[in-house]
């Protein structure tokens, strides 16, 4: 691979935590993030557990500084995000360069319009959330505070590995030399919406959720919002960057299989993984951690699980989902964990799949279950969402 | 039980968008899934909301609408035994 | 690097008619999309149960690739690195909202796992793939309107890092009874160029 796109910064807010430093103390003191839901007044609520970030909307309004119940939440914790990510890249002036932003969402503004839809009619006050719905609207909302004038803006919506696709995209516009810098990831507020939706699909568990235990029940959602500023090899150097580690291979494919389910064997799942490896240049036994999609449900983890015996063989790397802790957080999945692999290979630590009990019966691997220090100079990320869209990405600590 | 079972078919073909297919089509042993009617994990769960909206019937898992939607024969004795509306 | 690519064909459904190259191949007067996206799908001999089951915009992303791979002279059902790369302006709306009328109303409170799994804009690429057995690199993007700029850098991409052989792009937007998808094959063969200006073009003739 040609040009380097290095990683300067990373902004998160999730279940376990409100920043980077926060996340990765969670993640290294087994703190997980799933609990009852408190903010959304859902009939499901006790028969279901989810990924909540902490502070409410009146909280983040106030930290951002904007006015009262102008966005959806999906816009507030992408711009705490984006925000942190930027500020940890040290950019003061974001429209110096070509910075480009790229983000994915499946909600948008879905957690306002189903509070107000009825008062629409009634309440002008509310009506600034009827657009707010789209989802490009978020994007465009997040672009605007941070400040971007005249870049290239745009929305990834491809389930619940939109915002890998962003990291992937990013990538290559940084090496096409279409973009000096660009900031990728991706937001998803909880909201009734999907609640129901995968309650329906009969895939959310009741109790804490299990990723790759024999017993596993379904997934936990989550909300979340996560973000990293990429840059090319000319920046990094002309502003003698800090650099947090770079995007090394990248993958996408489909699955053709079902609109929601994932193919018996994850054919797509082992197309994306082949393409990541082969634009890194790497080998299967160069990746020395993966951070697993591993949603805990039935179907996600056998097909993942046989996809990596597929391409790794008899040699399966240290593998984890870090979902029980997050639980999913839908199209912020991919750039949560992409947070998460940075952070792994900046500390050498391998984070733990919690609650694994049980060994599958189908296959003999299992994932790492507790807190391991390991040198990593390789980590790969899984990201599949329905449609069938699979990604992988490739992420090491040296150019 | 056979006005069930006629109920049923038709409900199937309304809810599940089976637009080629005719009521008279369907025998009442004929497998849903796989072979025969091709129905998928999908028409499954949907199945599972029907029997709620329609019958009063609740399924927690998934799992147990296999055995109950093997035919419309299946199906009918289920709900005969389980209705509450 | 070989960057000279061509728009190899491309299909309009749009207004009541469904064009291949420009050429109209099928008009019908309908009420409503519903039933005009029917009517397309029978007069084409389509041969796809399944078809029934989808969303609005996945019957309209489904039968824009089927006509135009259909008529491509590429065989069907034959495994190909063709990646799919879609755009519209109103993601999946059109079926968000008819999902959120299932969940709305407390006493009559019925979501649909079959109405869920279509409120995202991606599953109509799901759809085209599962027909065309296309395991290949796959996008959707929101624009406010039709971007051929983007989707011109994109495909070009793909094809020059040999992640594709050939890109099938473009746009499909549904929200209520308006509809319009412009599909277009990118390729290393055929005579329109593929060029920013000209897709375009094509965008706008029909």
């Amino acid at each position: 691979m040609g040009k380097g796109v290095a990683i300067t910064g990373m902004g998160i807010i999730s279940a376990i935590g409100n920043n980077v430093a926060e996340n990765f103390t969670s993640l290294t003191s087994n703190k997980i993030g799933i609990s009852k839901i408190s903010q959304i007044d859902t009939i499901h609520k006790d028969d279901i557990m989810v990924g909540e970030i902490g502070e409410t909307n009146t909280q983040l309004e106030q930290r951002l500084d904007i006015a009262e119940n102008q966005w959806s939440r999906t816009v507030l914790i992408g711009t705490v995000a984006a925000q942190e990510a930027l500020a940890e890249a040290g950019i003061s002036d974001i429209n110096e360069v070509r910075t480009g932003f790229i983000s994915g969402t499946t909600v948008g503004g879905m957690d306002k319009s189903e509070q107000y839809f009825y008062d629409y009619p009634e309440n002008p006050s509310v009506r600034q959330h009827i657009t707010g719905l789209h989802a490009g609207d978020s994007t465009n909302k997040i672009a605007k505070h941070l400040g971007l004038k005249e870049s290239f803006v745009t929305t990834i919506s491809t389930a619940c590995s939109s915002s890998a696709n962003t990291i992937m995209l990013g990538a290559r516009m940084i090496q096409s030399g279409q973009l000096d810098r660009v900031i990728v990831g991706g937001t998803d507020s909880l909201s009734k919406f999907t609640i129901n939706g995968f309650k329906t699909l009969m895939i959310l568990s009741d109790t804490y959720n299990t990723p790759f235990d024999n017993d596993r029940k379904g997934l936990n959602l989550g909300e979340a919002a996560a973000y990293l500023v990429l840059e090319s090899d000319a920046m990094v150097e002309k502003n003698k960057k800090n650099v947090l580690g770079y995007v090394k291979g990248y993958g996408n494919a489909n699955d053709a299989f079902h609109q929601t389910a994932s193919s018996e064997n994850g054919d797509g799942a082992v197309l994306a993984m082949e393409k990541a490896l082969q634009v890194a240049g790497m080998k299967p036994e160069d990746i020395d951690y993966i951070n697993a999609h591993g949603t805990a449900t039935p179907n996600n983890d056998l097909s993942e699980g046989r996809a990596l015996i597929r391409v790794f063989d008899k040699k399966v790397p240290h593998f984890s989902s870090t979902k029980a802790f997050t639980g999913h957080t839908l199209a912020a999945a991919g750039a949560v964990e992409a947070v998460y692999s940075v952070l792994a290979l900046q500390n050498d630590t391998i984070f733990p799949n919690l609650n694994f009990k049980t060994p599958m019966q189908e296959f003999g691997i299992c994932p790492v279950t507790e807190l391991k220090k390991k040198k990593l100079g390789t980590v790969l990320s899984n990201s599949f969402g329905f449609g069938g869209n699979c990604s992988t990405l490739i992420f090491s600590k040296e150019a | 039980m056979s006005e069930l079972k006629q109920e049923l078919k038709e409900k199937i073909i309304e809810q599940l968008n089976l637009e080629d297919v005719a009521v008279d089509e369907i025998q009442d042993n004929d497998p849903l899934f796989g072979e025969g009617l091709g129905l998928d994990s999908i028409d499954a769960l949907e199945l599972i909301v029907m029997l709620d909206k329609d019958y009063g019937i609740k399924l927690a898992d998934p799992k147990e609408g296999r055995k109950i939607f093997e035919s419309v024969q299946t199906m009918a004795a289920y709900i005969e035994e389980n209705r509450s509306r | 690097m070989n960057t000279d690519y061509f728009i190899e064909g491309y299909c309009h459904i749009k207004n009541n008619r469904v064009l291949l190259n420009g050429e109209p191949l099928f008009t019908e007067k309908k009420p409503d999309f519903a039933s005009f996206i029917k009517s397309v799908y029978q007069h084409f001999e389509t041969d796809y149960p399944k078809f029934f089951k989808m969303d609005k915009l996945s019957k309209l992303a489904f039968m824009a690739a089927d006509v135009l791979l259909k008529n491509s002279g590429r065989p069907v059902n034959e495994e190909e690195n063709m990646a799919v790369v879609l755009s519209n302006r109103a993601s999946s709306l059109d079926t968000d909202r008819r999902y959120q009328e299932s969940i709305d109303d407390p006493d009559n409170f019925y979501p649909s796992p079959a109405v869920f799994v279509y409120t995202l804009p991606n599953i109509c690429i799901g759809e085209i793939s599962i027909r065309h057995k296309l395991y290949s690199e796959n996008s959707f993007f929101i624009f406010d309107k039709f971007n051929a700029d983007h989707l011109w850098h994109y495909s070009k991409s793909l094809i020059n890092h040999k992640k594709a052989d050939a890109v099938l792009c473009g746009w499909v937007d549904v929200e209520g009874d308006d509809y319009d998808a412009f599909l277009y094959i990118v390729s290393p063969k055929g005579d329109d160029k593929h060029k920013i200006e000209e897709i375009t073009r094509l965008y706008f003739t029909q």
